[in-house]
C-alpha cells in the first residue's frame, strides 16, 4: 500500500487548483496537486475569452468600479449569488490580474488614440487615454455595463494557465499528472485525504493530507452534448457526494454556451458577440434584437441561449443533419481582426467545421458549457459537512454565481478565489492539526480495491458502462435542458433511477489491467448517474424559473418561496435520490431582488422586501 | 458515397505481462464531419474497450492528443478522415514514455524541461498589491502570445531529427520558451544567464536546421524564425562573451 503524507492535497490542478496550492507553497507548506492530465492540458486553458476585473483602464470601460462589477454580477446571477462572495470577488479581482500580469501573463494592452471597436456589427471609434497607454485593456462581454474583461488575444485561459503552471513550477510545488482520486478518505466529521488511482499503472495510493481541495472543475461531460473537454466528467463532486455528508449546491443551475458549433459542440468564444458578432437565422436576419432591445446578442447566457431555442421553435431555424442550428457572423469585423484578436475562433473554425469565418457564417447552437452548481463552500471555501475539506473554482458552490454565470467571470473566479481559499487554507494549515486515523485510510483504500476487483471480475454484473452512460446522456438532456417541465423532468428521474441500477451492476469487458480506460469510466459511472439525477431531482423541485433554470410550467422567478439555495447530499449510497435542503441565497442584501433590465419574464417579490445592507457588512 | 476505412493501431500494454507490441487492424464506416477523436472513441466504444488514447479538449487547445498518423506528427482532435487515405496507422509519439497502445507521457518530459530552463519569469522584483500594473507596450504582448501559444503536444520533439539521436536535446519547444522569455522585459536575465541555458548542443546549438518542427507544429508557430534568431544571438553572445565591451553587438530576437 503506498501512503504519502503532504500539509494540502490539491485534487486538480487547473487555475484554482494551482492557485491554492502556490499560497500555500509560499507561506512553507508542502503542497500535492494531483491531476488526472498534465497540468496544461486542464480545461481552463480552453477558456478563450477573458477575466472580468473593474480596471477601468479603456475607454468603453470608463467609469467602472467594483460597485458597477458587483450589481452586474448580481444581476447576472438573478439574484441566486451569495452576495457577501460577489463582494468579496469584485474586490479582489483588480489585484488578481495585476498580480498575473507580475508573473508573466502578456494581457492585451490598452493601444492610445482613436481606435475602432464593434458593437452590435456596426463600427465606432473610441479615444483610449494616452496616459493609460500600456495598461490591461479591456473587452465587451454579456450582461455588463462597461467593458470590463481583461484578455490575451482568444488565449486568456491558456496563457493565464501557463504562467501559473510556471509559477507553481518556481514554487516547487509537486504537480502529479495522470492521477485521479476516486474517494476522500474521511470519518463523517473530517476529511483526511483522498484514494487515488495512477493512470499510467493502475495502482492505487492513499494521500493523506490535513487539508484537501477539491478543484476538479465541472460536470458537463454528464450532458452528450457540451463544450467541456473530456476530462470535466464531475469526478471531484462525486468524491464528496459520495461521502454522504458533504452537498452540493444549486445542481439544477447548468449554463448553456449560445455559441457551440454545429457538430462538435466545441465552444466559439463570447468574445465574437463582445466584439461585435451578430447571430443570424435561416434567412440570414439578426433576431436578438427583436427579443432584448437594449443587450441584443449581449444579454447574459442564459437569456440569450433561451431566445435562441425560442427563435428555432418558431421554425426559423438552419435545418442541417445534425439538427436546427442558427448562425453567428462576424465576417464584417474583417480578415485583421478575425485573424489576430479571434484567431483560436479561427483555427477552430477551419479545422473542424472548414468555414472561414472571414467570408463565411459560423453554425451555432446552445450547449451545455458551465456548472453553476457545485461542492458547497461558505465564503472561505471550506465545504459544508468535513472539516478541512475546501473547494474552489468550478468544482465548487462558493456562490458568486447564483443561477446565470457572466461571460469572463468563470477564469476570473479560478484566480479570485484561489487567491482567497488560499489565504484560508493557509490560515487553516498554520492553526489546526489533524489525527490521521489509519482504520479510516484502510477502510477507503479496500473499499476502492474490492470495487476495481468487482468491475474487473463482473462480479456485480456485466452492464456495458458505454451503454449505461448513453441512457443517462438521453435522459438528462430529455428533463434538464435549455426549458424544462414537470412531466419530463419526472419521467427523468424515473429513468435515472432505472439506470442507476443498471450502473450498479457494470462489468468490464477488457482486462481492467494498467491505465485502462474503460475501468476509469466505469469507476464514476454510478457517481454520474448520482450527479445527473440531483441535476434533474433538484430541477423538478424548483418550482419556478431563474437565470439558467426555466420552467414552463413556473415561468416567474418567484422570489417569496424560492429565493434559496438548494443543497444536495446523498445520505445512503443505495438512496434513488439526493437528500435536499434549502438555505437562503444570501444573508445580505447589498441590492434587494429586482429587475435584470433583460430576459423579461414576471417576479413574484419577497415581503417584506429586504432592506439594502449597508456595502461590505457582513453576514 | 461513405467509406470504408481501415485502421492499423499500434498495441501494447505494458502494464500486462501477456501483451506483446503488435499492430492490430480495425474497420469503420466514415461519417460526416468524422474526426479522429470520433473515430478513436467509437473504436473504444463498439468493438474495443482496451484501446488507449489521450483527449482532452478535443478542440486543438490543450495538446493532449499528439501521435504519429501515417508517419507524421499531428493532433489526432484536429484530423479529418476526409484528409486521409483509406489506410490509416496510428503510433504513439516516439522519445516520450509509452504509458500504452497510443497513449504517452509527455507530463514527466515537460516539468522536467520546465526545471531545466527555469521556465518562468526571473524578477528581483516583489508583487505589491496596491500598486497599479506595470506598463508594457501591446505590440510587445502581442509579440510574448505569438510564442506563448505552444501547447506543449511534443509534436515537434517527436518530428527532430536531434532529438531522436540525442535523448538530451531541448527541442523547439523548450528554446521556444526561452525565446518567449526573452522577449518579456518582465523577466530580468542576462544573455549570459540564457547562454548557460541554452548556448550549447543540447540546446540551440544542436539543431540541424532540418525544421520538421514547423512542418508539424499545430499551432503554426514560427519555429523556422525563433530557431534561426536564437542561433544567431546565442552565437553573438558566444562571440560577445571573449570581446571586450566596445566590440560587443546586440542581437534582437
Amino acid at each position: 500500500m503506498n501512503i504519502i503524507q503532504t500539509d494540502l492535497l490539491c485534487v486538480g490542478a487547473g487555475l484554482a487548483g494551482e492557485r491554492v496550492a502556490i499560497e500555500a507553497a509560499d507561506n512553507g507548506f508542502s503542497v500535492i496537486c494531483l491531476s488526472i492530465v498534465p497540468a496544461r492540458r486542464s480545461h481552463s486553458s480552453a477558456a478563450q475569452g477573458g477575466m472580468q476585473a473593474a480596471l477601468g483602464n479603456s475607454a468603453m470601460g470608463e467609469g467602472d468600479s467594483p460597485d458597477v462589477h458587483f450589481a452586474d454580477t448580481v444581476k447576472g446571477s438573478d439574484w441566486g449569488c451569495d452576495q457577501e462572495v460577489a463582494r468579496l470577488f469584485v474586490d479582489a479581482a483588480p489585484v488578481a490580474m495585476r498580480q498575473m500580469a507580475f508573473w508573466g501573463v502578456p494581457w492585451n494592452r490598452v493601444v492610445p488614440g482613436e481606435q475602432t471597436y464593434y458593437k452590435g456589427g456596426k463600427p465606432f471609434t473610441a479615444f483610449e487615454k494616452p496616459e493609460n497607454e500600456g495598461l490591461i485593456h479591456s473587452r465587451n462581454f454579456g450582461g455588463t455595463a462597461k467593458w470590463r474583461t481583461c484578455y490575451t488575444s482568444d488565449g486568456t485561459g491558456h496563457c493565464v494557465l501557463y504562467t501559473l503552471d510556471n509559477r507553481a513550477a518556481q514554487m516547487g510545488v509537486s504537480v502529479v499528472d495522470k492521477v485521479e482520486a476516486i474517494a476522500l478518505i474521511h470519518d463523517g466529521a473530517v476529511c483526511m485525504g483522498a484514494i487515488a488511482r495512477c493512470l499510467k499503472t493502475g495502482e492505487l495510493t492513499a494521500y493523506l493530507a490535513r487539508a484537501t481541495l477539491v478543484a476538479t472543475g465541472g460536470f458537463g461531460r454528464i450532458y452528450r452534448e457540451s463544450t467541456n473537454a473530456v476530462i470535466c466528467d464531475g469526478g471531484g463532486l462525486i468524491t464528496a457526494l459520495d461521502t454522504g455528508v458533504v452537498p452540493l449546491g444549486n445542481m439544477e443551475a447548468v449554463q448553456f454556451h449560445p455559441t457551440g458549433i454545429v457538430p462538435t459542440d466545441i465552444l466559439v468564444t463570447e468574445g465574437c458577440r463582445g466584439d461585435g458578432g451578430t447571430l443570424l437565422d435561416k434567412n440570414e436576419y439578426r433576431f436578438m434584437p427583436d427579443y432584448e432591445p437594449e443587450k441584443a446578442e449581449l444579454a447574459s447566457r442564459d437569456v440569450v441561449s433561451r431566445r435562441m431555442t425560442e427563435h428555432m421553435r418558431k421554425g426559423l431555424g438552419v435545418p442541417s443533419p445534425y439538427g436546427d442550428h442558427l448562425w453567428l457572423d462576424i465576417r464584417h469585423l474583417g480578415e485583421h481582426h478575425i485573424r489576430t484578436k479571434l484567431r483560436e475562433v479561427d483555427e477552430i473554425c477551419q479545422s473542424f467545421l472548414g468555414v472561414d469565418p472571414v467570408h463565411q457564417l459560423i453554425p451555432v447552437r446552445p450547449t451545455q458549457h458551465y456548472s453553476m452548481a457545485g461542492v458547497r463552500t461558505n465564503s472561505d471555501g471550506a465545504a459544508y459537512g468535513l472539516k478541512g475539506l475546501f473547494s474552489a473554482g468550478e468544482a465548487a458552490c462558493w456562490d458568486m454565481h447564483g443561477f446565470n454565470r457572466l461571460g469572463g467571470t468563470s477564469l476570473a473566479e479560478t484566480v479570485v478565489a484561489g487567491m482567497h481559499v488560499g489565504g484560508t487554507v493557509v490560515e487553516f494549515l498554520s492553526g489546526t492539526e489533524t489525527t490521521f486515523k489509519t482504520e479510516c485510510m484502510r477502510d477507503a483504500y479496500r473499499k476502492q480495491e474490492d470495487r476495481i476487483k468487482a468491475l474487473i471480475h463482473g462480479s456485480n454484473g456485466r452492464e456495458n458502462v458505454y451503454g449505461v452512460r448513453n441512457a443517462m446522456f438521453d435522459t438528462i438532456m430529455k428533463g434538464a435542458g435549455i426549458f424544462r417541465n414537470g412531466t419530463d423532468l419526472q419521467e427523468s428521474v424515473d429513468k435515472l433511477t432505472e439506470i442507476l441500477a443498471r450502473a450498479r451492476k457494470v462489468g468490464l469487458k477488457s482486462n481492467g489491467l494498467g491505465a485502462n480506460q474503460e475501468l476509469s469510466l466505469a469507476l464514476k459511472i454510478e457517481g454520474q448517474v448520482k450527479l445527473a439525477q440531483c441535476v434533474c431531482f433538484a430541477a423538478l423541485n424548483r418550482t419556478e424559473s431563474r437565470g439558467a433554470h426555466t420552467r414552463e410550467d413556473f415561468p416567474e422567478r418567484n422570489d417569496r418561496d424560492w429565493l434559496n439555495r438548494t443543497l444536495a447530499t446523498w445520505a445512503k449510497p443505495d438512496d434513488v435520490v439526493p437528500t435536499l435542503n434549502y438555505e437562503p441565497a444570501t444573508k445580505v442584501f447589498e441590492i434587494p431582488p429586482g429587475e435584470r433590465g433583460y430576459g423579461g419574464g414576471k417576479i413574484i417579490p419577497l415581503e417584506p422586501a429586504p432592506e439594502a445592507t449597508p456595502k461590505n457588512k457582513k453576514a | 458515397m461513405a467509406r470504408m476505412l481501415k485502421f492499423n493501431i499500434f498495441r501494447y500494454n505494458p502494464q500486462d505481462p501477456n501483451s506483446v507490441p503488435h499492430m492490430q487492424a480495425y474497420t469503420i464506416d466514415e461519417t460526416e464531419s468524422m474526426t479522429l477523436f470520433i473515430v478513436l472513441n467509437r473504436l473504444r466504444e463498439e468493438q474495443d474497450p482496451s484501446l488507449q488514447f489521450d483527449f482532452s479538449c478535443r478542440a486543438g487547445i490543450c495538446g493532449a492528443c499528439g501521435m504519429v498518423i501515417n508517419g507524421r506528427p499531428g493532433l489526432a482532435c484536429h484530423t479529418k478522415t476526409k484528409d486521409l487515405p483509406e489506410e490509416i496507422t496510428l503510433m504513439p509519439l516516439p522519445i516520450f514514455k509509452l504509458m500504452g497502445d497510443l497513449s504517452v507521457d509527455t507530463g514527466t518530459w515537460f516539468r522536467a524541461m520546465y526545471k531545466k530552463i527555469e521556465s518562468w519569469c526571473h524578477t528581483k522584483k516583489v508583487f505589491d498589491p496596491a500598486a497599479q500594473e506595470e506598463r508594457m507596450d501591446n505590440a510587445v504582448a502581442e509579440a510574448i502570445y505569438e510564442l506563448d501559444r505552444c501547447v506543449e503536444c511534443g509534436c515537434c520533439v517527436a518530428a527532430c531529427g536531434t532529438a531522436l539521436m540525442r535523448e538530451d536535446f531541448l527541442g523547439a519547444t523548450t528554446l521556444n520558451r526561452v525565446a518567449r522569455f526573452m522577449l518579456d522585459p518582465r523577466d530580468e536575465r542576462t544573455e549570459k544567464e540564457y547562454f548557460d541555458i541554452i548556448g550549447t548542443d543540447e540546446g540551440i546549438f544542436g539543431c540541424m536546421g532540418l525544421l520538421a518542427c514547423q512542418d508539424v507544429c499545430p499551432k503554426y508557430l514560427p519555429l523556422q524564425d525563433v530557431l534561426g534568431k536564437l542561433r544567431k544571438k546565442m552565437a553573438f553572445a558566444a562571440v560577445n562573451n571573449i570581446l571586450p565591451s566596445f566590440l560587443r553587438k546586440d542581437i534582437k530576437l
